[in-house]
């Protein structure tokens, strides 16, 4: 294991102090290493957390800003965070109109964002929860834990952070949430595992000519292994059950969003993108907005994920609405 | 010669083997959760359970109760994961019928029971799931029987702890329907579930503080 740390049982902390100092113009660090927005609870808004393992840089931290998160809680290394942070975190976003959780579908994060959720409520603050499972690798139904929530969280936290700004209540914000993740969708592939610090060996064995499709964001094995084929062939084999699950018959408006996990090259994401949106064209489908970028990683893994999400003027008018945050700002 | 009833005495001796076992186990609980899982099993359980020693140590409960609340307090604020949780939540559905100086074998068993019953109630997982419900049903169907039959508390849990180690070995040829064994179906078959050998060390370790 060859890796730019200075201790692995220190590794989530020091990133969080670094990243805090970075971006101290926009956030703030509480205890828990839960990172929070600076200048506290916007009084009489919606307060959006959500939080999880760490390793999936930027995510959630780097989306805590205006437009998008109040607060987000770092868990321990690809472990989610316990109640305790998160009830941190929940306080600290709580500006009086209530604390939307957003949970990605692992079941540690569930669990602990539940109890958290029921600590809050003991102390009279209104939560809501949105569980965002947008992976279609995973057949949702009574005999799994159910489809996983990767990349597409961005999409919810992106668009729900938008609706709490604007003045929504919390039943509009979570319905909001709710509302993106019914229209997204993605599907992700490793070409290489990764190495969680601590465990000091790759996750998975994964031999030189072999990639696992349908990965999750935990460096977890997905739905099958098949040999290494060219970008083309495995964007074809991302995006074909995304736009199936969607139902995408032409027409539609979406937003394209390739996320790389973290060792893949830029030029890499751009060729996915590039075939992607034309074979969203082909298909009389309109990339109407478009994200290409590392956004939800896992550690130093190569490989990538295809998010679409149909889009309405409703949910592009909040996406296109400004946001300022370590990882996605933009002007109006 | 075993008492016929435990004290605090038993549940701080439990505590100490209990750290001591997932320390042991560390690396060999994280391997079979690496396996199917995501590998962070036992460095997960070895940081909360070092944590629930320094606590017990510094506490001064009195009755069994009042330490089983503390390992499940520290345990939900350390652990993270799904582990967390699930402990958690059996430790503390525990400590609520244990709140007394002295627990009988069947006390033991009722124990136990709210211990499974706690686990269920958060991962609503059923038996034959690959999950740690499968070590602890068959311990507390152990311990029921067990204490039915007059044994004694330490008896008692030996039962509980033997059936939970054949539980978890029973896992191997299951395919996982919860957790994150459960994406991948039929290849979590052949794998031992991380969270019922944690399950059946644990109760290995009440047994064992029970005889000492």
């Amino acid at each position: 294991m060859k890796k730019l740390i200075n201790d692995p049982s220190t590794v989530t902390q020091e990133a969080v102090e670094g990243f805090v100092a970075a971006h101290e113009d926009i956030v703030v660090q509480l205890d828990g290493l839960v990172v929070a927005r600076k200048g506290g609870a916007v009084q009489g808004k919606v307060g959006l957390v959500s939080g999880g393992g760490s390793g999936h840089e930027p995510l959630h931290a780097g989306f805590v800003g205006v437009g998008m998160l109040d607060a987000a809680v770092p868990g321990a290394m690809f472990t989610s965070p316990t109640p305790d942070p998160i009830l941190v975190a929940t306080k600290a976003a709580d500006g009086g109109a209530g604390v939307l959780h957003i949970v990605k579908n692992y079941t540690g994060d569930v669990l602990n964002f539940e109890t958290a959720a029921e600590l809050a409520d003991a102390e009279d603050i209104e939560v809501a929860t949105v569980v965002v499972n947008d992976d279609v690798a995973v057949e949702d139904s009574l005999y799994t834990a159910g489809r996983r929530g990767v990349a597409g969280t961005v999409l919810v936290e992106k668009i729900a952070g938008v609706a709490a700004e604007r003045g929504d209540d919390l039943q509009a914000v979570l319905a909001v949430a709710q509302k993106v993740n019914a229209q997204v969708r993605s599907m992700g592939v490793a070409l290489t595992a990764c190495t969680v610090p601590h465990a000091g060996k790759p996750s998975f064995d994964l031999a030189e000519d072999e990639i696992e499709i349908g990965i999750g964001i935990h460096g977890e094995p997905g739905r099958r292994r098949i040999p290494l084929a060219s970008a083309d062939e495995i964007t074809d084999l991302l995006l074909d059950p995304v736009v199936e699950d969607l139902g995408l018959s032409g027409g539609e408006n979406v937003l394209l969003l390739v996320n790389g996990m973290g060792g893949t090259p830029a030029s890499e994401l751009s060729i996915v993108y590039r075939h992607a949106r034309k074979q969203l064209e082909a298909r009389g489908v309109t990339v109407a907005r478009s994200l290409v970028g590392n956004y939800v990683t896992s550690l130093e893994m190569q490989g990538a994920s295809v998010t679409v999400l149909v889009l309405d003027d409703e949910l592009t008018a909040l996406y296109d609405a400004p946001v300022r945050t370590a990882a996605l700002r933009w002007e109006l | 010669m075993s008492a016929a009833t435990l004290d605090v005495a038993w549940a701080r001796r439990f505590v100490t083997l209990a750290t001591e076992t997932v320390v042991e186990h560390r690396v060999e609980l994280s391997e079979l959760d690496r396996e199917i899982g995501d590998g962070d099993h036992g460095e997960n359980l070895a940081r909360g359970f070092t944590a629930v020693a320094a606590a017990v140590d510094g506490s001064s409960a009195e009755t069994v109760g009042g330490v089983l609340k503390l390992v499940a307090t520290t345990l939900m604020s350390t652990v993270g994961g799904a582990a967390g949780p699930l402990y958690g939540t059996a430790f503390l559905r525990a400590a609520k019928v244990s709140d007394a100086p002295e627990i009988d074998a069947e006390g033991v068993h009722t124990l136990l029971d709210a211990g499974l019953e706690g686990i269920v109630a958060r991962g609503k997982a059923n038996v034959g799931d690959k999950t740690m419900v499968d070590a602890w049903t068959p311990a507390v169907a152990a311990a029921q029987s067990s204490a039915a039959s007059g044994a004694s508390p330490a008896e008692v849990l030996r039962a509980a702890a033997d059936a939970a180690q054949q539980g978890a070995v029973d896992t191997d040829p299951l395919v996982a329907l919860k957790g994150r064994a459960s994406y991948l179906g039929e290849r979590s078959v052949g794998h031992r579930d991380p969270g019922a050998a944690s399950s059946a060390l644990l109760l290995d370790a009440a047994a064992r503080a029970a005889q000492a």
